[in-house]
């Protein structure tokens, strides 16, 4: 579980990620991918050499905590402007295909 | 310099080629807000077709916005300090009712049900959107090659690039559509397009223009900011735009930037550093412009100090780690449900898959699948969060920096613009444009480019200016400086 930056990223993971990204990539897409990620994940491997163990994560640059606003109703997004942009709505609602799939 | 002369004449009215000239003619009567679009309208008709810096041209809600300005003016209401100033938006920014694409196909049909908090400032002040600008689709790029609807051609040079991934909203600038234009920078994708097409381009501090509305493609990064022909136009634009905004909560709490009383103030005994351990790889002829600027600001009465910035190096792989894996989390929203475009499929999930392999482009899914390979089980530790504390040490070098020198001062691109088509083979190649735009990104800091002179082919140069945190008027004085020393030399 601990690879490291410098080990060459596999097919495998390849197609992993993809199904976890949702993105459906054909054979030929794949091998692309893996070489053109492998040959990054190489680039990147420059960070392996540093000591990071005494640094704190920065996760954003400007430091603001706890942003509040006050409990009150506002005016939102006007519902009809907002369904009339989805591919498919009914009642008010958003229309999606079966969420159980038919493939098991 | 490339501060082309673009004073021309429509019905005996001479149209001044700054956004503050025009604001200034247009509030005092002396010019109509229509008269100024419609010449700038006819330009766009001229070139627009070899360049391609717009997604869509919004002619008639631009003549309407124009007549209002006409009427408040005639009414005796001012309009405000961009009366009648034609904008060109980036297309990843929310228009109301106006189709708003990123260059994507995924957003098919999409109009937004509001207006990005940019665009309501810029429209109150009075200004006049022109359009929506091309970009690398979800800003993904260095060269605007990336979008669904084509490539932005440099104005300059229409074999090349515009650079990206702002690259419409720089070339409108500099082929003179409109005076200003709006971009947003994740990491550098303001200002090196700004160089590349020889024009300002000015990212602010992280939190001084609010993302309300910006399309979001990695949310601890992006920031919104102006392109202009010279320095006053863009500090003009962001006093305007800048300011706490409650919808966007990393919008720091203070008031608009003042930048327009700062310009004249000189830089006598500014400290302005030179980064003695810069990443290489810029070309000579881009050093050579990056030695200039040094001296025309030592002659001004600026103090020279060297700084180091060991992790500066490293900033690359920090940034392409933790862009992609920001950009795959916000990017999940593109499902085919709420909007854009859908691949209709049996299921839920074979829709969402069927939507997403069909509407993203290469680049998006390049970038998508790297930050959901960083982040998941196994290689978390690996990559996202040995980024982060790269970006950490990043920053405290930075801090360290800046308390030798209150600037520092690097190329903006490494290279001047290239041909089209130069780098699509090679994703790794295209990232190393942004090595010097970067690190400021990952920071939160302020930067921008100015063009200063020429490089290989007569292509334009942009110096790169950054400061601390909220140091933006240090930062225009230096720009101001630089600027005022290429007019002197007689290439303004």
């Amino acid at each position: 579980m601990s690879e490291t930056a410098s080990e060459r990223i596999s097919t495998e993971a390849v197609i992993k990620a993809a199904r976890l990204s949702r993105l459906d990539l054909t054979p030929a897409e794949v091998a692309r991918m893996t070489s053109q990620l492998a040959g990054m994940l190489e680039h990147f491997a420059d960070i392996d050499a540093l000591d990071l163990s005494a640094v704190e994560p920065m996760t954003r640059p400007y430091p603001l905590s706890n942003v509040f606003r006050q409990d009150v109703v506002v005016q939102g997004l006007d519902r009809d402007e907002v369904l009339a942009n989805a591919p498919a709505a009914e009642e008010g609602r958003f229309r999606v295909p079966p969420i159980v799939g038919l493939d098991g | 310099m490339f501060r082309q002369s673009l004073d021309w004449t429509v019905e005996m009215t001479t149209i001044p080629s700054t956004a503050a000239a025009i604001a200034d003619a247009v509030r005092s009567g002396v010019l109509k807000a229509t008269d100024v679009l419609e010449a700038h309208l006819e330009r766009i008709a001229e070139r627009e077709g070899e360049i391609h810096a717009f997604n869509l041209v919004t002619t008639d809600e631009a003549r309407a916005a124009a007549s209002r300005i006409d009427a408040d003016v005639a009414a005796g209401r001012d309009p405000g300090v961009l009366a009648g100033v034609p904008i060109a938006i980036k297309d990843n920014m929310c228009t109301r009712g106006i189709a708003t694409t990123c260059s994507s196909k995924i957003l098919e049909g999409w109009r937004p049900p509001y207006d990005a908090t940019v665009v309501q400032r810029l429209a109150a002040a009075g200004a006049v959107t022109i359009g929506k600008t091309n970009l690398d689709e979800f800003a993904m790029g260095s060269s605007t090659e990336n979008s669904a609807f084509g490539v932005t051609y440099n104005p300059r040079d229409i074999t090349r690039v515009s650079g990206g991934s702002s690259g419409g909203s720089a070339a409108a600038v500099a082929a003179g559509f409109s005076p200003i234009s709006i971009g947003s920078d994740t990491g550098g994708s303001i200002r090196q397009p700004a160089a590349l097409c020889g024009v300002v381009g000015v990212k602010p501090t992280y939190g001084t223009v609010s993302r309300y509305g910006l399309v979001a493609f990695a949310s601890s990064l992006d920031q919104v900011g102006p392109f202009s022909t010279d320095v006053r136009d863009s500090a003009l634009v962001l006093e305007a735009i800048s300011g706490h905004d409650p919808m966007d909560s990393t919008s720091i709490p203070q008031g608009p930037l003042s930048l327009q009383g700062v310009l004249s103030q000189g830089v006598e005994g500014l400290r302005v550093g030179r980064i003695t351990d810069m990443p290489g790889g810029a070309d000579p002829d881009v050093t050579e412009r990056l030695e200039a600027a040094f001296d025309a600001l030592q002659a001004a009465g600026a103090i020279m100090v060297d700084v180091q910035m060991p992790s500066m190096k490293y900033g690359l792989t920090a940034y392409y780690l933790i862009a992609p894996a920001e950009a795959s989390s916000n990017l999940a929203r593109y499902d085919g449900v709420r909007y854009g475009m859908r691949v209709n499929a049996p299921d839920t999930n074979a829709m969402y898959s069927a939507t997403r392999s069909a509407g993203f482009g290469d680049e998006v899914k390049r970038r998508i699948m790297l930050g959901t390979y960083a982040l998941s089980a196994g290689y978390y530790d690996a990559y996202y969060g040995k980024a982060l504390k790269v970006r950490r040490l990043i920053s405290e070098d930075f801090d360290r920096a800046y308390t030798k020198a209150d600037v520092l001062l690097t190329p903006t691109s490494p290279i001047v613009a290239f041909p089209v088509g130069a780098k699509s083979d090679d994703p790794l190649a295209m990232y190393l444009c942004d090595v010097y735009t970067i690190p400021t990104n990952l920071a939160g800091h302020p930067a921008m480019s100015v063009p200063f002179g020429t490089g290989a082919f007569g292509l334009p140069v942009g110096v790169q200016i950054m400061a601390p945190t909220l140091g933006e008027q240090t930062m225009f004085r230096v720009a101001a400086s630089l600027e005022r020393s290429m007019i002197a030399s007689g290439g303004g």
